[in-house]
């Protein structure tokens, strides 16, 4: 058995319109697919010119999960204890990360030259966390 | 859970997310407080019942964190990065220190291991001391 590819992540958001915003009209991201499929919103976004992975905006609620339960999502999402994070790489991360200032994103930790590279965190509107790396060729 | 408890949780993680971008800043309740677009009593209790510690613990554990990745990473002297960390006194910084990490900066150094070459958010959030234990 061999898996070849990561073709689809997900990450729960609170509002899509909102996280359709902040993804495209922020980070740049294209939309992929956004269909009702009437018991979803199957909302995906990718990289420029990467469509082959898609990051899934999925809104927590019923039916999929009672609304105790969504509550507590939505809960760890707005505290950043949620898990998950997206990472991204960049050829300029000290460009991007002025570019992301000027828009108004929030940085959680400036751009810090490490060994393996130059990265940044950045938090979307719900409390997800991404990092953003210019990485250094793995020796 | 309604709609102003997740206002208030964002609210309250882009105070917790300044302190751990501006820890070398001379971050105060007050600024943290505006931050969060809440009073100063409202920002010191809402904070502890989010995140389970008071802000000030939380500032206090995030620069002692920062010092012993640098006293690990770099050869720069205590004094220096007392400072460099936000403390404002060496004798405050030696003392907490010792506090929370059991040993003062310089046998901290001395036992120093290799750094970890994860991203650097994952070390943050794992190695500040907490409080819990």
């Amino acid at each position: 058995m061999t898996m070849n590819a990561i073709s689809r992540s997900q990450i729960y958001v609170l509002d899509q319109d909102e996280a359709l915003d902040f993804y495209v009209g922020k980070l740049g991201m294209e939309l992929n697919t956004d269909q009702d499929l009437g018991f979803m919103r199957w909302l995906t976004v990718n990289l420029p010119g990467d469509p082959e992975r898609e990051i899934l905006l999925e809104k927590p609620g019923p039916p999929a999960m009672d609304p105790a339960t969504a509550a507590q999502v939505r809960e760890l999402l707005t505290k950043g204890a949620l898990g998950g994070a997206l990472f991204m790489t960049t050829d300029d991360a000290h460009k991007t990360h002025e570019e992301l200032v000027a828009k108004g994103v929030d940085i959680t930790d400036e751009p810090t030259e490490r060994p393996y590279g130059i990265d940044f965190g950045i938090r979307d509107p719900f409390g997800n966390r991404i990092r953003i790396g210019q990485m250094f060729p793995r020796a | 859970m309604s709609r102003a408890v997740e206002e208030s949780n964002r609210a309250m993680l882009r105070a917790r997310d300044a302190m751990d971008r501006s820890y070398a800043q001379p971050l105060d309740i007050p600024a943290l407080a505006r931050i969060a677009h809440v009073s100063e009593a409202h920002f010191i209790r809402t904070f502890r019942a989010t995140f389970g510690e008071t802000p000030h613990r939380y500032l206090q554990r995030r620069r002692v964190e920062r010092a012993m990745a640098l006293l690990v990473e770099t050869d720069r002297d205590v004094t220096d990065i007392c400072y460099a960390v936000g403390f404002g006194s060496l004798g405050t910084f030696s003392r907490t220190f010792r506090q929370i990490v059991g040993a003062s900066p310089s046998d901290f150094r001395r036992r120093r291991t290799a750094p970890v070459n994860v991203p650097s958010c994952f070390a943050k959030a794992w190695t500040r001391p907490s409080s819990f234990g």
